[in-house]
């Protein structure tokens, strides 16, 4: 159990997938005007990552890897080279089926991630979420735990960076700052902060 | 022909993707404190822009517009996966230093929003000099941010010693915090400053504006 846990808080804080990898920072920086869309979609990506790195690693873990389809008969076959294009195969579909799940079922939630569903095909951070499971190897059981926490952690990340945005839209920005160059130079900040947490050995 | 000069030249700094499209920010920061590998991934990804959005052109009227982002995404996984196996096979060493980014190049918004945005809706050559034009753009920022970093930070580039560090003997002391992720940000931030200072129609509109202060300098005090 503490394993699990250590592991959450490690992909919440100390491996930000924002933050301290900064994958998924082209949405990052888009959708973070507004307090109420970031929250939005900051819940879509753990729905969304917290179901598809655990799926990927079924996938990995029983197609893909070197020796994995013994149970087929094929103990020879390794198709690792075709992970990428399963990843985002399957990450497409089940945004597409989240989508269609929650229409059916889930009105109201719908109505409230709605836009920023499909946004998140093409989220870095999605995609980032798989590619560190396959690379550090981790079951399924730690999948699903690091699915949820890396989500869990992206999602901190652009609230608190929208609710910085609000405030900073009344400050006086030098011109050529203004908009996007003000906020890179925030999320550095940002960034830095985060760095303190580096030190937690867990 | 004039058109495929513009097509060419207008992203690397009127249209820049870095700068002014947000495209393509998650890998600009992650890649860039050293220049070999920075010439790798900018290589990679204009190769990737160029073919991807060739591709995309050649069947844009076939593909039925419902299930275009799959299609796209399948074409650029494809070509992904070569530059993958590519750089496994003769260049491990970096291919490991890029980990997970070789494989993100397929989220890379460049790619995706060329795909979207140019290549659905013109000719294949164009697309493919359009693709080349925004690898092009991606890899000056990406450049200059890595000489940056990679000058300052260990006093090297590509390897070979520029600036004597103190640790060998010499009398520069590396700033190592250029070497840290956070740089790369302020690095960005800056360069936006800068290219918007020269370029001021890139400037955006603030959204409020503050008032001059109405009360004299007498009545204040």
């Amino acid at each position: 159990m503490e394993h699990y846990i250590s592991l959450f808080v490690r992909s919440v804080f100390l491996e930000n997938m924002a933050l301290s990898f900064f994958l998924g920072m082209c949405t990052f920086m888009a959708i973070s005007k507004k307090i109420q869309a970031a929250i939005g979609l900051g819940i879509a990506v753990i729905v969304v990552m917290a179901l598809t790195v655990p799926v990927n690693s079924l996938i990995y873990n029983h197609l893909l890897r070197e020796g994995a389809l013994a149970w087929a008969g094929y103990p020879d076959v390794d198709l690792s080279f075709l992970g990428l294009l399963s990843y985002i195969g399957v990450i497409a579909a089940i945004v597409q089926i989240m989508e269609m799940v929650l229409d059916k079922y889930v009105p109201a939630l719908y109505n409230a991630l709605g836009v920023f569903l499909p946004l998140i095909t093409v989220n870095c951070a999605i995609m980032g979420g798989s590619l560190f499971m396959v690379e550090r190897d981790y079951n399924f059981s730690e999948s699903v735990v690091y699915g949820a926490g890396a989500g869990t952690g992206w999602a901190l990340a652009i609230v608190a960076l929208a609710g910085i945005r609000e405030k900073l839209k009344y400050s006086d920005v030098p011109e050529g700052l203004r908009g996007l160059g003000i906020t890179f130079i925030t999320v550095g900040l940002m960034s830095l902060g985060f760095m303190s947490f580096g030190g937690i050995d867990l | 022909m004039s058109m495929m000069r513009e097509a060419l030249t207008k992203p690397i700094l009127q249209n820049n993707p870095i700068a002014l499209q947000i495209l393509g920010i998650c890998s600009a920061l992650a890649v860039t404190s050293s220049l070999k590998v920075t010439l790798v991934m900018c290589i990679s990804v204009t190769l990737v822009t160029a073919c991807s959005s060739f591709c995309v052109s050649l069947i844009r009227n076939q593909i039925p517009g419902s299930i275009r982002i799959i299609v796209q995404m399948v074409i650029i996984a494809s070509l992904v996966i070569v530059v993958d196996q590519l750089l496994k096979a003769y260049a491990f060493a970096i291919s490991k230093q890029l980990s997970v980014f070789v494989g993100l190049i397929i989220t890379n918004c460049i790619v995706m929003g060329r795909a979207e945005g140019f290549a659905m809706k013109n000719p294949p050559v164009a697309s493919f000099v359009d693709g080349i034009g925004n690898g092009l753009g991606y890899s000056v920022v990406l450049f200059s941010i890595a000489v940056v970093r990679e000058l300052f930070g260990s006093g090297k580039l590509f390897g070979y010693e520029i600036l004597p560090v103190v640790t060998d003997g010499g009398w520069y002391v590396p700033n190592g915090l250029l070497l840290l992720p956070p740089s790369a940000f302020f690095l960005i931030g800056v360069f936006i400053w800068v290219l918007r200072s020269v370029k001021k129609e890139q400037v955006e509109k603030a959204e409020f504006k503050i008032t001059k202060n109405s009360r004299s300098v007498k009545e204040a005090f």
